[in-house]
């Protein structure tokens, strides 16, 4: 983009943006863990990581933001992709058929009682897909002149 | 009974594609993880095999929820024949990738991509559940679009543009296809639908979503009206590419055909498979014609597949058990001898620099071993008796006779002599004659063996027919009597 020498001031803009980045990551990690019982998901709630970390490329440049957040986000992805398939792969150790899912309840030393379900590891693989895989495509295209 | 052996054909590659998403930079690593993995991929598809032939058919209940209600994998005796040529057709197209590829590509994921379209060739031969088809599809249709475009020439970026727009719009045909079919029986898995169908008789809408079934598949392998899209498209990528799309992508169309019209519509065979038998005539006319006319390398191959579409086809549409025999020797034969046909062409493009076979001649003086090798493909793709085509294409003639479609037989008979000029037209003109300068890089260091695999692969059949009848025997028993897979998908608990 060709910039003017009048400079801009995003301060509101910037401002606003930091606090508001932190209310739609939270939001995003709600709707993520509620995917089991009410609607949400992994892919519900990766959409709206990167959209937070969207809104906080809108607000400051490319450079920034990859500083703030360092990660390859294409390896992110393939992260995801791994978890997802070794969470199916998990069964095969316990001689049940691919993808198999156990649940129940487990005590955890400081919440107690927690009813947890291996789907939500498959779901956490989702989850890094779409961050991932979101975050790739629109730095690329940003990136390109 | 649920034997996760099943599933590792599938997950092997896609292990592979993960894992070298990580190591993009590190080509030779790419290269070393690549081939374990499809050599893993190939033992485990030859023990799946073998352990199919013992025991029968295998099966998966993905997630331990029973049929119909989950997904199924299925691995019948025909469904682990084309895994197991799949898993062979990628580790030789692996091997040849090495040397032919180039850094530029190796740097972008070229071999994940790979095993990505490995892993959705894989699972949609494998998977019970018609909407879990059409996800493979999209896989495997995924990886060939990067596949296709990936390097960014012009002629690539063209092509790519009408590959994706044609299978885009028979993908969203495809799902519309499985609504009709869900909103008349409620039910996905193939073994259900089978069952459903059969208890209300297939009524005037179902066999009307079997031609909507029909439209798609051919899409997607190729079939007469629909083969518009393939010759320019299959064209534009690298050889080691256009052999993976020539040698997989067509043949799942088929495989998907022959499914459905073998499993699911089978009450209005009057109809239907008429119908496939006049669509496979004339598939196998035009792609003769298109064969006998180009003077280009690679699209004579091209149009070779198309005829091979239609030979397979008309196999399954004489729907008896020589027909069907016939079609599934054919179609391993084809595609074990398209990847070879393909990489041969690779190989006199590299070296003469053109695909034209006007401007070459005289290769057979420096380049012996690939000469030969052409020589022999040729014969066993038009089907001379040593080699593997003959079986096939015997079988399903005398499937075509038994059925009494005494004219389309004869076009087949006569189609193997016109693809027999073709491929020796590449042979006689790229071979023999005058020596003219060549224009691209004379060696062909590390690209013939993957050729000289293939070859004596598609001779080993040819020879050793008696060993593998066997195997296609069963293969062709599941195929004409529906029963035997839905007792083996819906009774075994």
């Amino acid at each position: 983009m060709k910039r003017t020498n009048l400079k801009t001031n995003d301060l509101i803009l910037q401002t606003v943006v930091k606090v508001v980045f932190f209310i739609i990551f939270i939001y995003s990690v709600y709707i993520f863990f509620a995917g089991h019982y009410t609607p949400g998901g992994g892919f519900v709630g990766g959409l709206m990581t990167s959209s937070a970390i969207v809104l906080l490329l809108l607000a400051y440049d490319v450079k920034t933001v990859a500083a703030v957040i360092p990660f390859n986000f294409l390896k992110i992805a393939a992260t995801g992709l791994l978890l997802a398939l070794g969470t199916g792969m998990a069964s095969f150790f316990y001689k049940v058929p691919f993808l198999t899912h156990a649940h129940g309840p487990v005590h955890l030393p400081f919440f107690g009682e927690v009813e947890l379900a291996s789907a939500t590891a498959f779901d956490l693989g989702v989850y890094l897909v779409v961050v991932g895989v979101t975050m790739t495509i629109i730095q690329t295209i940003g990136e390109t002149e | 009974m649920s034997n996760n052996l099943v599933m590792m054909p599938l997950i092997l590659p896609l292990i592979a594609g993960i894992l070298l998403i990580f190591f993009n930079r590190k080509p030779i690593l790419q290269r070393i993880i690549s081939t374990v993995f499809s050599l893993a991929a190939l033992i485990f598809s030859l023990i799946l095999t073998a352990s199919v032939y013992q025991s029968g058919i295998q099966i998966v209940e993905i997630g331990g929820w029973a049929p119909p209600y989950g997904i199924t994998f299925v691995a019948d005796m025909y469904a682990s024949l084309l895994v197991l040529t799949t898993s062979l057709i990628g580790l030789t197209g692996i091997l040849y990738s090495f040397r032919t590829i180039g850094r530029e590509r190796e740097y972008f994921f070229y071999y994940p991509a790979v095993q990505f379209l490995l892993a959705g060739v894989t699972g949609a031969f494998l998977t019970g559940d018609i909407f879990n088809l059409f996800v493979f599809f999209e896989v495997l249709l995924m990886a060939s679009y990067v596949l296709m475009v990936l390097g960014g020439t012009k002629r690539q970026l063209r092509e790519s543009i009408k590959y994706i727009a044609v299978n885009v719009f028979s993908s969203a045909l495809f799902v519309i296809t499985v609504a009709f079919l869900y909103a008349v029986t409620g039910t996905l898995n193939m073994a259900d639908l089978s069952v459903k169908i059969s208890e209300s008789g297939q009524t005037g809408l179902l066999t009307v979503i079997a031609i909507l079934f029909l439209i798609v598949f051919g899409m997607k392998g190729a079939i007469f009206p629909l083969y518009f899209w393939m010759p320019g498209s299959y064209n534009a990528p690298p050889a080691a590419v256009s052999a993976l799309f020539g040698a997989l992508l067509t043949k799942v169309g088929v495989y998907a055909i022959t499914r459905v019209y073998t499993l699911i519509f089978i009450h209005d065979q009057a109809f239907t498979h008429g119908l496939l038998a006049w669509l496979a005539a004339l598939t196998i006319l035009f792609g003769v014609i298109g064969a006998i006319a180009y003077w280009d390398v690679k699209k004579i191959v091209i149009y070779n597949i198309i005829t091979a579409v239609g030979v397979i086809l008309f196999g399954v549409a004489a729907a008896n058990p020589a027909g069907i025999e016939g079609s599934i020797y054919y179609l391993i034969h084809d595609m074990i001898i398209k990847g070879a046909l393909f990489f041969l062409a690779g190989i006199m493009i590299s070296i003469t620099g053109t695909s034209d076979l006007r401007k070459m001649g005289g290769l057979i003086h420096r380049y012996p071993v690939p000469g030969w090798m052409m020589f022999v493909s040729a014969i066993s793709l038009a089907g001379i008796p040593p080699l593997s085509g003959f079986i096939g294409k015997l079988k399903v003639i005398q499937g075509g006779f038994e059925a009494g479609e005494y004219a389309f037989a004869f076009v087949v008979l006569l189609s193997s002599l016109l693809v027999l000029y073709s491929v020796m037209k590449v042979f006689i003109h790229g071979f023999w004659g005058e020596e003219k300068p060549i224009q691209g890089n004379p060696s062909v260091k590390g690209m013939v063996y993957p050729v000289v695999i293939l070859v004596a692969l598609s001779a080993a059949i040819g020879l050793g027919t008696e060993f593998i009848a066997p195997f296609v025997t069963q293969a062709a028993e599941t195929l004409l009597d529906p029963s035997i897979y839905i007792d083996a998908v819906l009774k075994e608990q």
